[in-house]
């Protein structure tokens, strides 16, 4: 299934809007947020992964710009390198959205990409260069 | 009932030597006391894969034709300048050395890309390497400078050699101030936002050997994936600190001088490491056998993470200006756990230094002795002790004569 990721920037003006909702329900896409700043009153954001058939996509592409929001691809990959970890756990602490995480009992270190928001955080992290900006 | 290494050793030969890992000791030991598993178990594997600065390398280039003396002039790998004052063609690379032409951290905070360590990991991956060297001249040695590309298979020897290594315990670092810095425990945010740690725990060589019974000069060992040997006790080797009832330390204190051929060496137990805002490192694979010779040295192997305790340091400025003080003491299994509790908040912890990576290499050295590809070395002395009276000292600051 198609996915694009998308980060909006809403105008405090339309913090309100219902946007996530007139996605799922007039444009069928799957909608999944990965990060999300709200606060009303004030510009706020969100970084979402939208899936559906291609013309859904397009579609819903359209209804977010022209409600107002800014939409902006989101910049670059997170590639992990596994043969290059060392599963030393530096990064764990550096990533907010749990894309990295450590299984306790083994720990081994394990990056999911889908939880990923790009933020970059963890790339000067890693001593052996196992995080990577892919663009 | 007590054994002797070469007893063991006769045991590795037979094939009937019990050989288990640091960890799965902790196991024997609670269920059938230290009496029985002192009997039934011959060696216990250990292991620790972290960053290690003071890691270095000495290479015979080879003679050129007409020959060059290289010591006294220059010589850099792959750009990275090596130490030449040796013989004509005797140089060292230390980890930490970077090209000329780095920007260091005048570009904030720095990335320190590439280094001496680099280009032992490159060299031991079988790559070709830059050499550029000058010299003076000599009429026995003529020649003024050589470029060429080098393997590590062209050198006659080539030598890892570490002056300190194995950190028996290490500190936790936090930054206590309110800005972030950068430092060889790697990043750490404002206001204690983090806790990073650098030590195997239960798996680390030396915090099995608390008092160093066993381990000592002319121990064989796992190095870089390769068999080397401890050379001496490392620099810095600070017997005389605070130690719980079990021996081991609370705070950083023993260390190894270890070597070893680069030949045998993987890249996969030689990795070059940077750390942001703060340089190049090496981390570097070792593993250590420790001969249960007796009861005493099998209840030194059953240390668990949750008895290892280590300080909690302000990287900020207890550790930069040599204020003594810690903010708290944890135990590793607190570590690990992914968050500690300091000043009533948690405190989400990283490593440095990877326990998967040292588990693997204690199996590894397992493996090796249960197939006979490695036997126990007697040591030709141990290292110092508490008794020694040995603790490490400042640097003198004296007025200097004009
Ligand atoms: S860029 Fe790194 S720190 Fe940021 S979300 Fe992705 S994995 Fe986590
Ligand atoms: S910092 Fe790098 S090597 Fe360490 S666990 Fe994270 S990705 Fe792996």
């Amino acid at each position: 299934m198609p996915k694009k990721r998308v980060v909006l920037t809403f105008p405090p003006s339309l913090v309100s809007q219902p946007v996530t909702y007139h996605l799922v329900k007039d444009y069928d896409l799957m909608v999944n947020i990965l990060r999300g700043v709200v606060t009303p009153n004030e510009e706020s954001g969100l970084v979402v992964e939208l899936s559906g058939a291609k013309h859904a996509l397009e579609g819903g592409m359209k209804y977010l710009s022209e409600t107002g929001i800014h939409v902006q691809p989101l910049g670059q990959d997170i590639k992990w390198h596994e043969d290059k970890c060392t599963h030393c756990t530096a990064c764990i602490p550096a990533c907010p959205t749990q894309a990295l995480t450590v299984d306790r009992e083994s720990m081994e270190v394990s990056f999911e990409k889908d939880k990923c928001i790009a933020c970059e955080l963890c790339i000067q992290i890693c001593p052996y260069r196992a995080l990577e900006i892919q663009f | 009932m007590s054994k002797t290494i070469q007893e063991i050793n006769e045991k590795i030969k037979k094939g009937s030597a019990v050989v288990v890992t640091a960890e799965e000791i902790i196991d024997i030991v609670r269920k059938k006391g230290a009496k029985k598993a002192a009997s039934e178990v011959d060696v216990v594997t250990t292991g620790t894969f972290g960053p290690m600065c003071s890691s270095g390398a000495y290479f015979n280039l080879g003679h050129t034709k007409p020959r060059i003396k290289i010591g006294g002039g220059t010589c850099t790998l792959n750009d990275v300048p090596c130490y030449t004052g040796f013989a004509a063609v005797d140089v060292i690379l230390g980890a930490t050395a970077m090209p000329d032409y780095d920007q260091r951290n005048s570009i904030y905070p720095g990335s320190f890309k590439y280094g001496g360590a680099h280009v032992i990991e490159e060299l031991v991956a079988g790559k070709a390497v830059k050499l550029s060297a000058t010299a003076y001249g000599t009429d026995c040695y003529p020649r003024k400078s050589v470029e060429t590309m080098v393997y590590l298979a062209d050198m006659n020897e080539a030598v890892l050699f570490d002056p300190r290594n194995c950190y028996q315990n290490y500190n936790v670092a936090v930054n206590c101030s309110d800005k972030v810095i950068y430092t060889y425990m790697g990043r750490l945010l404002p206001r204690i936002g983090n806790a990073n740690y650098c030590s195997a725990g239960q798996l680390s060589p030396l915090l099995n050997d608390p008092l160093y019974k066993t381990i000592g000069i002319g121990t064989r060992i796992f190095l870089g994936g390769g068999q080397g040997y401890v050379s001496w006790q490392g620099t810095q080797h600070n017997p005389n600190v605070k130690r719980s009832d079990n021996g081991v330390p609370r705070m950083g204190s023993g260390t190894l001088a270890v070597m070893g051929d680069l030949k045998q060496m993987s890249p996969e137990w030689l990795r070059g490491a940077s750390m942001t805002g703060y340089g190049v490192t090496l981390t570097v694979g070792i593993g250590v056998p420790i001969p249960i010779l007796n009861e005493e040295i099998v209840q030194y192997t059953a240390v668990r993470d949750e008895e290892i305790f280590a300080q909690v340091i302000d990287y900020s400025k207890n550790y930069p200006e040599v204020i003594p003080g810690s903010v708290a003491e944890v135990n590793y299994a607190q570590l690990k756990s992914g968050s500690i509790t300091l000043e009533g908040r948690q405190v989400p912890t990283g490593g440095l230094s990877s326990y998967v990576c040292a588990q693997k290499i204690a199996a590894t050295l397992k493996k090796w002795i249960v197939d006979k590809k490695f036997y126990l070395s007697e040591p030709a002395a141990l290292l110092p002790s508490v008794d020694s009276g040995i603790s490490v000292k400042l640097m003198a600051d004296r007025p200097v004569k004009k």
